[in-house]
């Protein structure tokens, strides 16, 4: 079968097109969840407690020493067939027991905030120590000094690498197209299954991942040039 | 004891085999991607134009795009095309050359960023010496970028064995995470087994770390303050 033009772009590309809600869904959703969660994961990677320390560097190690399609089996096949099936069938959260979407979801997000939290901890650690025994003098709590001191610098800090981190989210959310979830690539394996045809499908999807990156690298950009702008010499 | 009963359900030989499967993919993409990666490097740090062009392409549409896909991309459209030439190819060959080529444009940073970190000047005291090029490369840049180099390098080496789990979707493969996944269907023990084939890849992750850690002591022993 040779390649058609008019199959990729009458047939193909809309139904992809139509999936990418779905992937930037997940994507910004875990982003968001990982950001929250990776404060606190890298506050306590930080910590010189040795009970706070651990179990997050533990944490780290497991979630970035495995690969993330292990991790998204484990969570949907795995805690799936932990959960009770009358649970799945007549509770009010039965509907989001049983969509894959929420397991896609919970697995990428747990898998993010690893990262997240080790660039974050990077950030504080580039921060003056002075700077927080400076904060405590002056009788800041822990929570302003934390929203007023820590992150705002470290965020300048860091957030070319987390704007890395964030293209690297969005394509690792291919990766719950195997667990029956339809994204971008879901959607194209699916026309795949349904047509035979196989080039249009891939390369339609390829070409949605390429603009979405594009879009993303270029809305972080001018975000990165004003973040940073005090750390350039003029 | 019926093999049913063991803890592994009799999956153990097969599981080995697969870790040692994930384990050549791992090792043989990389192999490749330092290939891509060396010559990428010198198209990019090269003077003409329109090989510095190719390298940037090439880097940038494999960062832009998602592994699993790129994978996709070379059974279904690359090899097929390959094979209807009449040319055969394994599907070992078609999976270390697609992963390879993504680590390639990775390290094809990493290598340019290495080389750049050497001054200047080093390069004027080889050409007044009248260093020949060649020895030039491989006593003076050679050593000390591969210093440089080391912790992208590294990192590369662990997503490379991370990755090497994407093959098991394709269906073809019995490697470690295939395996494991075929004997918690059948066993119905889940949880059990993906977390035999998350060890498997943190053991892989824990003995490089360690490996790396000795490989970076021994670059650095002549920067010991």
């Amino acid at each position: 079968m040779s390649f058609s033009w008019d199959f990729l772009l009458r047939a193909a590309l809309p139904q992809l097109l139509g999936a990418v809600p779905i992937t930037m869904t997940l994507t910004l959703l875990s982003a968001s969840g990982s950001a929250l969660l990776g404060v606190p994961l890298a506050l306590a990677l930080g910590a010189a407690a040795p009970w706070k320390r651990w179990p997050a560097e533990a944490y780290a190690l497991l979630m970035r020493g495995t690969p993330m399609l292990v991790q998204i089996y484990m969570i949907y096949y795995g805690l799936g067939s932990l959960i009770p099936r009358e649970w799945m069938r007549h509770t009010w959260a039965s509907p989001v027991l049983r969509d894959a979407f929420w397991y896609g979801l919970v697995a990428l997000t747990l898998n993010e905030t690893a990262y997240v939290a080790v660039i974050l901890k990077a950030g504080f650690d580039a921060i003056p120590r002075g700077q927080r025994e400076a904060a405590s003098a002056l009788g800041m709590s822990r929570t302003s000094t934390l929203t007023r001191i820590l992150l705002p610098q470290a965020l300048g800090v860091v957030f070319p690498m987390l704007a890395n981190e964030f293209i690297l989210l969005l394509k690792s959310t291919v990766l719950v197209s195997t667990i029956t979830i339809f994204d971008v690539l879901g959607t194209a394996n699916n026309i795949r299954f349904e047509t035979l045809r196989v080039d249009e499908p891939l390369v339609g999807a390829a070409c949605v991942y390429v603009v979405l990156v594009g879009v993303v690298t270029l809305i972080c950009r001018p975000i990165e040039r004003r973040l940073g702008r005090h750390l350039r010499h003029p | 004891m019926s093999p049913g009963d063991a803890p592994l359900a009799g999956y153990g030989d097969q599981l080995v085999a697969g870790l040692l499967l994930t384990l050549e993919v791992a090792l043989c993409s990389y192999a490749i991607g330092s290939l891509f990666g060396v010559l990428g490097a010198a198209a990019k740090l090269s003077r003409w134009r329109t090989l510095r062009l190719g390298a940037g392409l090439y880097t940038t549409l494999v960062r832009a795009l998602p592994e699993l896909l790129l994978v996709l991309l070379a059974f279904y459209l690359i090899a097929a095309r390959i094979e209807h030439v009449g040319v055969v190819v394994t599907p070992f060959a078609v999976a270390v050359t697609a992963l390879g080529f993504i680590q390639g444009a990775y390290i094809t940073e990493v290598l340019r960023a290495a080389v750049l970190a050497i001054p200047r000047g080093q390069r004027e005291a080889a050409e007044a010496l009248n260093l020949h090029p060649l020895t030039y490369l491989c006593r003076i840049v050679a050593p000390q970028a591969l210093r440089h180099a080391l912790g992208g390098l590294g990192n590369i080496w662990l997503n490379a064995t991370k990755d090497a789990s994407l093959i098991s979707v394709l269906g073809i493969f019995a490697d470690v995470l295939k395996v494991s996944a075929l004997a918690a269907a059948a066993t119905k023990r889940y949880v059990f087994f993906y977390a035999v084939a998350g060890v498997c890849f943190l053991a892989i992750t824990l003995v490089s770390t360690a490996l790396l850690d000795r490989l970076r002591r021994h670059l650095g022993r002549a920067y010991v303050t």
